[in-house]
């Protein structure tokens, strides 16, 4: 079994991780605070190639692996939550569908863009009445001619007011269940199209995160993406990914937090001595340090086996659930370490407290992950 | 043009850590990066192909393990990269490096312009381009801070001490890169993609036709007798709390000191 990263893999975390110290880091603080979204840093990215990691050279990417994207989202992620996440919808949840899913036409006409960061992509499933339970949506697609004809709403779209390009998906058949779910690709200029104003969050705030609002929006039925009922399917394929890229953000943040609380341990001194010399401060470092290596591995050979072609439904599920409620539960000893100082909004540890909650929660709450993993135990 | 551009393999020095009783170097683990002058000197010569076009060179003399930098240079966009290698070339001096590097320069030949970070890190003597240019029999304008290639000169701008310098040099020069030169650009996802298609040239002394008493520890002027830390004098004293507390406790300790 071979543990070690190739070449590829290792410059691209060395790069990442640079840019991230450098242009990203100073302005983590300021931009949670303000919760604006980092346009600048998104274009700089964007030139870099990060913004289209995993698509494929012919189709306008950079044509790395899977792990490569992962781990790029680690780094991102160990900067900033918010921008980890921004460059995760993009990708697995707005471009992968497109690449996975698309007619040569839709792949010709809209991934280039998608990859060079021309436009960002996002991913309408959520509703206010179908969170979990995506297959309850209430938004519907009537095909009227040439076009369907699109109404309904979503709530909590991660880059919503950023992106220009979003995968809707819509009930084109309200009798059938989840079979009855299609995907669309829609553009933001769409009249009908409406964007809400973002959310007031806890934790990845710089992340936009608004409602969409679609009346009478007609779209051309040649944006139907994949063929009509099989939305569901697209839906949970993009997750599937999405989540092994959760799992890395989660790691980054809980990677973050466990560095600040080390630093801190040697400097704080109480007592006439560095609070690491502590045997309960080294037994939680010591605690933080296990999991997040756990997490990290379980989160790198999801990704392994996607980039293998072979099944990872399941390893992914693991890799999110357990990545996620480790960032919560170390981000939160983090604070604890820090004491007092850990509680003020002057230290970064407690943005990295607030980050890890949502980990828990989107692209699949911990107990939809239970249930992913245990059906595909029991089946 | 045809621009050299010569790094170094050095350990990240601010990962350093002194052995607490022998006051040597710790360098187990310490990751190895590029000297940071030569990252200076790789980022200029990659603008200048962007404007007069050409070939950009990147050469390190070094052990096997300096093909890691040269990979790196690679994916920063140079068009080739060169490992001059061989156990001769242990325990060289700078003048020993610059005649490897003379060597294969000389080589190459037709090159117009050869870059070099002003100093590295863990040698800090600032040697190696001068030295280079002499044995080159090119001319040297050191502490660069603007590079402009106008008719078949290098007008560059230069830091003294008493401000900026103006020098215009008849190619074929060598110049030396400072931090202020420019901001090195990071390695673009598309370029790292494309490095396992690359390869690194190797050059051992024999293909430069260079014998023993000319590089390594034999063709050296200098020996290094001995590398150990200062002793620490006076204490470290950490302060803790929030901005406005630390300003304070800072204040309070400057007046003490009745240097305010």
């Amino acid at each position: 079994m071979n543990f070690s990263l190739t070449e590829e893999q290792q410059m691209i975390r060395d790069m990442v991780r640079e840019f991230a110290e450098k242009e990203i880091k100073p302005f983590a603080a300021e931009l949670d605070r303000k919760g604006e979204f980092p346009a600048e840093i998104i274009k700089k990215l964007a030139d870099l190639g990060v913004l289209g990691i995993p698509i494929p050279e012919e189709h306008g990417g950079s044509g790395a692996s899977f792990l490569s994207y992962i781990i790029a989202i680690e780094e991102l992620s160990r900067g900033c939550a918010s921008t980890g996440v921004i460059v995760e919808t993009h990708t697995s949840l707005g471009s992968e569908p497109i690449l996975h899913w698309g007619t040569p036409e839709q792949k010709r006409k809209y991934l280039p863009r998608l990859a060079s960061g021309e436009i960002i992509g996002s991913f309408g499933l959520t509703e206010p009445n179908a969170g979990s339970d995506a297959g309850g949506m209430q938004t519907t697609a009537v095909l009227d001619g040439d076009e369907y004809v699109i109404n309904g709403s979503k709530i909590f779209i991660s880059n919503a007011g950023a992106s220009e390009l979003t995968i809707v998906f819509a009930k084109t058949e309200k009798s059938s269940g989840v079979k009855g779910i299609s995907a669309f690709i829609v553009e933001k200029n769409t009249p009908g199209y409406i964007v809400g104003s973002p959310e007031d969050k806890l934790g990845i705030r710089a992340s936009q995160t608004c409602s969409l609002t679609f009346e009478d929006m007609r779209v051309p039925k040649e944006n139907i993406l994949g063929k009509p009922g099989e939305g569901f399917k697209i839906a949970m394929h993009a997750l599937d990914g999405g989540r092994i890229a959760i799992a890395a953000q989660a790691l980054g943040i809980a990677q973050a937090a466990f560095e600040e609380a080390i630093k801190y341990s040697k400097e704080r001194i109480q007592f006439g001595q560095p609070i690491a010399k502590f045997q309960g401060v080294q037994w939680m470092i010591a605690d933080m340090a296990t999991d997040i290596q756990a997490a990290r591995l379980l989160t790198y050979q999801a990704a392994w086996l996607k980039d293998e072609g072979q099944k990872y439904t399941k390893e992914a599920a693991m890799a999110k659930l357990y990545a996620s409620e480790a960032a919560m539960r170390h981000t939160v000893k983090a604070v604890q370490v820090h004491g007092g100082y850990g509680y003020t909004m002057e230290y970064p540890v407690q943005r990295h407290m607030r980050d890890a909650k949502i980990t828990e929660i989107y692209e699949g709450t911990s107990e939809v992950q239970r249930i992913v993993i245990a059906s595909n135990i029991l089946r | 043009m045809r621009i050299a551009v010569c790094i170094k393999q050095v350990p990240d020095t601010t990962d350093v850590r002194i052995d607490p009783e022998k006051g040597t170097l710790i360098r187990e683990g310490v990751p190895s990066i590029i000297n940071p002058d030569d990252k200076h000197a790789l980022e200029e010569a990659l603008s200048l192909r962007e404007i007069h076009g050409g070939e950009v060179i990147v050469i390190s003399m070094g052990p096997p393990q300096a093909e890691k930098a040269l990979r790196q240079a690679l994916a920063m966009g140079v068009d080739r990269a060169i490992l001059v290698t061989d156990r001769l070339f242990a325990g060289a001096d700078t003048f020993a490096t610059a005649n490897a590097l003379a060597a294969i320069l000389i080589k190459l030949g037709n090159i117009d312009l050869v870059l070099c970070g002003q100093q590295a890190i863990d040698g800090d003597t600032a040697q190696v381009g001068p030295q280079l240019a002499e044995r080159l029999c090119f001319p040297q304008v050191t502490y660069a801070v603007q590079i402009e290639i106008e008719n078949g000169k290098a007008v560059v701008k230069r830091n003294i001490d008493q401000g900026i310098e103006q020098i215009e040099a008849q190619l074929p020069a060598l110049v030396t890169a400072t931090k202020q030169l420019n901001q090195p650009r990071y390695p673009s996802v598309a370029n790292i993609v494309k490095l396992k298609g690359r390869r690194v040239d190797r050059f051992t002394a024999a293909d430069l036709g260079l014998t023993s008493n000319q590089v390594g520890l034999a063709g050296s002027l200098t020996k290094v007798k001995k590398t150990f830390a200062p002793q620490l004098r006076g204490s470290i004293e950490m302060l803790h709390g929030s901005g406005p507390e630390v300003m304070e406790s800072i204040m309070h300790r400057l007046q003490q000191r009745n240097i305010i």
